[in-house]
């Protein structure tokens, strides 16, 4: 809004747009850099240059990222894990977070999906329409301005909240999340594996349950230790519940008589429903699944 | 030899005024950062083009790997992240750069909003601009099923769930999502084709008239 229209002017612009207003006079003539103040100057090479310089800036910093940190992958979806956390990505954050308020969720959950984040992105569509006032400064319209810095603020604030919910989330289940499990698992595979001299990567080797047919392995079934562990004991990696396969080499005997007595992380004690003769017996078996030399 | 292949088309099909309209127009001094540091933020804008244009081309390298069904996906985005040369690195960019072009596009906005340049007349450019804005949501929540890993499928089923609560027609956005009653097979497939088909197609029809505007608007005058 710096410069206004004189009226000799070859061309009368809308506003400060290059739109034309409509004169019923003279040919067409296209807009010339006169109309704007300064050292103006083409956009290709000479503006684009200067712009290429800032996105040269931006360009390093992203392939420095995308170096430096790989894109995380977890472990394949499995519907019945059910100790997963679920998270969006960090962009829906807000509204997810929004979504656990108590006014805004369960019986007004209406209110929360279609009715604030309606609005609010309406209002934001729409921002031209409800702010219609010809003053562009920002200072200038202090309504237009509180109410954008105001919802900025709950978005970061929410964020937040939800980021710091589930790191304590994480914390109080003792999970590590898969992408980064998964990872580790891979290099300490890979580590192995150049240790031992193999070549490849299938350092994977599946270790055989020891003395299948021991009594304990049915006390296993009546303990219902199979509806978390899995019906082939191999536990589950990615809600890491531990496999019996070769747990002799992780734990003695009396770690599992404590283990299975009292309970570890998420697993609960199990003293009320095996009778010490039991565990014993159980954690004997335990014991003896060793990965064969 | 190369102004006279331009010669030779221009002869017959008269380029130079699109030329003109593409290259060869003013950029006010205001929004150069050459002559004003402070007028790099007016450079979000091209910035979110050039990270959407890094966006489509990594994309297209990845569908050449990638597998929509559900057996396959987590193993055809695990081979391509460990196994295919440079695989990790273009997965890399397509992961990271969904981010920064919800950062940009939202510095942009905050730009645009900020020295009130959504004003008349370029009110339409602003609501061509916040679909933009929408899609670009909707890339990023189709694209975060798509490896098929525990973190996509439960952040999916939530994101339905979500979707299920408008009234009255929850159910059926539920069931156009999921493409039946439970997140599956279908829902992967029908994620890949928004995410790499329907959604793309849009915004580069948003894209082109967000730019035509502009074209014929100009960019909005110093404050």
């Amino acid at each position: 809004m710096a410069h206004g229209h004189k009226s000799n002017e070859k061309v009368v612009f809308v506003g400060d747009s290059r739109v034309r207003k409509k004169t019923k006079t003279g040919p067409s003539v296209p807009p010339d850099y006169s109309s704007y103040p300064g050292k103006s100057e083409a956009f290709i090479p000479n503006f684009l240059l200067k712009e290429w310089m800032v996105g040269v800036v931006v360009l390093v910093g992203f392939l420095v990222l995308t170096i430096s940190e790989a894109a995380p992958l977890g472990y394949p979806a499995d519907p019945t894990n059910a100790a997963f956390i679920p998270m969006p990505d960090w962009y829906f954050l807000f509204l997810y977070q929004f979504l656990k308020l108590q006014y805004v969720s369960k019986d007004y959950v209406v209110l929360g999906t279609v009715g604030v984040p309606g609005i609010a992105f309406g209002a934001l569509l729409l921002a031209p329409f409800l702010d219609t006032g010809k003053e562009r400064r920002f200072y200038r319209r202090p309504i237009t301005s509180l109410l954008m810095i105001m919802a900025l603020v709950s978005c970061f604030w929410l964020t937040k909240q939800s980021w710091d919910h589930y790191q304590h989330e994480l914390e109080i289940t003792n999970t590590i999340p898969e992408h980064i499990l998964r990872e580790e698992k891979a290099e300490e595979a890979a580590k192995k594996a150049a240790e031992s001299g193999g070549g490849g990567e299938a350092a994977e080797v599946e270790v055989p349950l020891v003395d299948k047919d021991d009594p304990a392995v049915e006390l296993t079934k009546k303990a219902q230790c199979v509806a978390c562990h899995g019906a082939d004991l191999k536990g589950n990696e990615s809600s890491g519940i531990p496999s019996f396969h070769g747990i002799g080499d992780e734990y003695s005997k009396e770690d599992l008589v404590d283990i299975v007595t009292n309970g570890k992380n998420n697993m609960p004690p199990f003293k009320d429903k095996l009778t010490a003769e039991e565990i014993d017996q159980l954690a004997t078996w335990l014991a003896k699944q060793k990965k064969p030399e | 030899m190369l102004k006279g292949v331009y010669n030779w088309i221009d002869e017959r099909l008269d380029i130079t005024p699109m030329w003109r309209d593409v290259a060869d127009h003013e950029v006010p001094e205001h929004v150069n950062p050459a002559h004003h540091f402070s007028a790099f933020v007016y450079c979000f804008g091209g910035l979110t083009f050039f990270i959407t244009v890094i966006q489509i081309l990594s994309g297209m390298f990845l569908t050449m790997y990638f597998v929509p069904d559900i057996i396959n996906a987590y193993k055809s985005v695990d081979y391509l992240q460990h196994k295919v040369a440079f695989g990790g690195i273009v997965r890399g960019m397509h992961h990271w750069g969904a981010s920064l072009v919800i950062v940009m596009m939202f510095l942009h906005t905050l730009r645009v909003f900020f020295t009130g340049s959504y004003k008349a007349p370029r009110e339409m450019n602003w609501v061509v601009g916040m679909l933009i804005f929408f899609i670009m949501l909707g890339l990023g929540f189709t694209g975060y099923l798509l490896p098929w890993d525990n973190k996509a499928y439960f952040a999916t089923k939530v994101g339905i769930q979500i979707a299920e609560s408008v009234p009255y027609i929850g159910t059926y956005i539920k069931e156009l999502m999921q493409g039946g009653e439970i997140v599956g097979a279908e829902t992967l497939t029908r994620f890949f084709a928004i995410h790499v088909f329907f959604l793309p197609g849009a915004l580069l029809a948003l894209l082109a008239a967000h730019f035509f505007m502009i074209r014929k608007q100009g960019i909005s005058g110093p404050l």
